[in-house]
């Protein structure tokens, strides 16, 4: 109803009321399900319309912004891998530029009981299943795991991540110097990303800790997770709004 | 005289699994698996502490595969049931849980947070529709009312779950709150109702009596307590409890005795003990698996164990968090200047 006072189309035709709009889309932001997804993929592409999924459905390709968003632009449909996945990609991708192998990966997530809905909890299978191929396939070592936790204290805790990596001598100062920068670049469209436990080493892992403090625009700020997810997809977006852009300046010329 | 039967569920080589950093060896699952197939318990819980799928750098790894594990004690066990925890978050129903069904597990124990049961929906489901038995767990009791506790249970039940059990996961709850959840939860619930004791505060064996008086019908306990950290309900104890008090059961007293004595000599160098550190646990009110992180964390960064605990009780952390651990050490040590963060 808000959105419709905004002026903001709006449809309970689920995707049928997209297909009527055709003409005036170019770009969908899907948040449905991963079941739902599958069918929605298929309309995106046939009507040429771009797609970023926000759902585990992975018929496009994973996409990472602070990691790999020129790779994902000459694609039409991108798949925002999980909340877990866009908090911890980045990092596991830091280690394993400043170490040579990493011999095994884990990401554990804490996120508040409230902050999850129920389309979360009975599709938490998947989230492990999908966050544990992002992170796999970014880091480049084939042993991964994912763990996802839910807290219900009052206040509610801020989404948080863990990084842990089996690796054989890690490089501490090279992969604390990785990791800031990676920080930063993920500071560019999620500003309340940052690091609690810089890297250290532990009981032999290596350990990195970030916490997502949510903008609070809409969503409560200890929903992290939920603001992640999104604000990686509003950066692809942009972007393919970029190329968009510069391809419509070449057709006028 | 005691007129119902009392299912007596052995989780020595699942939560014992914690007292020993996630060590236990297959000569260890042979052996003890059969000294309790010949003490009659109604199951035997075999794995890592967390449950399927919990081996991990967070957790700690397992010594031998899950796969070994289960294999090993299905081999030994006739009577007795062989029984998992699951956990939702650490364990799949397409990986850990279909691999459980085909090694032949008869009992999956599908434990969430207390507050948290809608998790463990699709799992129970999953158990039930490959034609298993599935109970709800509901584990670190002492953070919910009993409302409360009622209220997810009935949720448990609705998915298929086919016993309840309270898990006072941390060791932080007293006779008198096991009375009133115990006895809320059996008057309203269809299935029976269960409870898994922990040691840290003293009280194990008087809150499974609690609970056996309130109406329970299933008692957790493992043999010397082999279990997180100030051990569980030792179930050597909690058989001559029982018997002293009427309550009827399949296990052998006598047997129940050997397989403890057995289990001396098998767990002789991590037996859990109550500690300084164990006692903090259970006024803080936090799991008692984080017991031996917390010690090592502790000592690393040079601070003091039970800050550590005090600061994760303050922080409400839960099962599964043991992340956090190493968070609050570094920030306690912080000030000291015995670690320093570089700036971002």
């Amino acid at each position: 109803m808000k959105a419709d006072q905004l002026g903001v189309p709006v449809s309970s035709k689920s995707i049928q009321g997209i297909v009527d709009r055709k003409a005036e889309i170019d770009l969908v932001f899907d948040a449905t399900s991963a079941e739902d997804h599958f069918r929605h993929a298929k309309v995106f592409a046939e009507l040429g319309m771009l797609a970023i999924d926000l759902t585990p459905a992975r018929v496009g390709k994973m996409c990472v912004p602070a990691v790999n968003l020129e790779d994902c632009l000459a694609t039409g449909n991108v798949n925002m891998v999980s909340c877990g996945g866009q908090a911890s990609i980045p990092i596991a991708f830091a280690i394993a530029q400043a170490n040579p192998k990493i011999d095994y990966i884990e990401t554990v997530s804490s996120i508040a009981s409230r902050s999850a809905g129920p389309a979360t909890r009975i599709n938490l299978d998947e989230y492990l299943d999908t966050t544990e191929e992002g992170i796999a396939s970014f880091s480049r070592c084939e042993h991964a795991k994912a763990i996802l936790n839910l807290n219900p204290a009052q206040p509610c805790v801020h989404m948080q991540t863990t990084i842990l990596a089996g690796i054989k001598n890690p490089d501490v100062e090279k992969t604390r110097a990785a990791v800031a920068t990676m920080v930063k670049k993920l500071q560019e469209y999620v500003p309340g990303y940052q690091m609690i436990l810089a890297p250290m080493v532990e009981n032999n892992r290596l350990a990195v800790m970030v916490r997502v403090e949510g903008r609070g625009d809409y969503l409560p700020t200890y929903a992290g997770n939920l603001d992640i997810i999104n604000c990686a997809a509003i950066a692809m977006a942009e972007a393919y709004a970029r190329k968009m852009g510069e391809t419509g300046r070449k057709e006028t010329r | 005289m005691q007129t119902q039967q009392i299912i007596v569920t052995d989780p020595t080589l699942r939560d014992g699994s914690h007292a020993c950093s996630h060590q236990i060896t297959a000569e260890q699952i042979r052996r003890y698996a059969t000294a309790a197939e010949a003490a009659k318990v109604d199951y035997v819980e075999v794995g890592h502490g967390n449950g399927l799928g919990a081996s991990s750098l967070q957790v700690g790894f397992s010594l031998i595969p899950e796969r070994e594990m289960l294999e090993i004690a299905r081999s030994c066990l006739k009577t007795s049931g062989l029984s998992v925890h699951v956990m939702p978050g650490f364990a799949t129903a397409k990986r850990e849980i279909a691999q459980a069904l085909e090694i032949g597990v008869d009992l999956f124990r599908v434990g969430s947070h207390c507050t948290e049961a809608d998790l463990t929906q699709r799992h129970i489901s999953y158990v039930r529709n490959a034609g298993k038995e599935a109970w709800g767990i509901l584990m670190m009791i002492h953070m919910a009312s009993k409302e409360m506790l009622l209220e997810e249970s009935k949720k448990m039940q609705s998915y298929g779950a086919q016993g309840i059990v309270l898990m006072d996961s941390a060791g932080a709850s007293f006779p008198q709150d096991v009375t009133e959840k115990i006895g809320l939860l059996t008057q309203r619930l269809d299935v029976p109702v269960g409870f898994h004791a922990h040691d840290n505060l003293g009280l194990s064996i008087a809150n499974s009596l609690a609970a056996l008086q309130a109406g329970a019908r299933i008692v957790d306990g493992t043999a010397r307590g082999f279990g997180a950290g100030a051990g569980n309900a030792p179930l050597e104890l909690l058989i001559a409890v029982m018997q002293r008090q009427g309550y009827k059961f399949n296990a052998d007293l006598y047997k129940v005795l050997d397989a403890a004595e057995l289990a001396s000599q098998l767990f002789a160098e991590n037996l859990p003990n109550s500690n300084s550190v164990t006692i903090v646990s259970g006024l803080a009110g936090v799991f008692s698996g984080f017991a031996k992180p917390v010690q090592r964390a502790a000592k690393q960064l040079g601070v003091d164990p039970r800050d550590v605990f005090f600061e994760l009780g303050r922080r409400k952390v839960v099962g599964g968090q043991e992340d956090l651990i190493l968070e609050v050490a570094s920030e306690l040590a912080r000030p000291k200047g015995q670690i320093h963060s570089p700036k971002p």
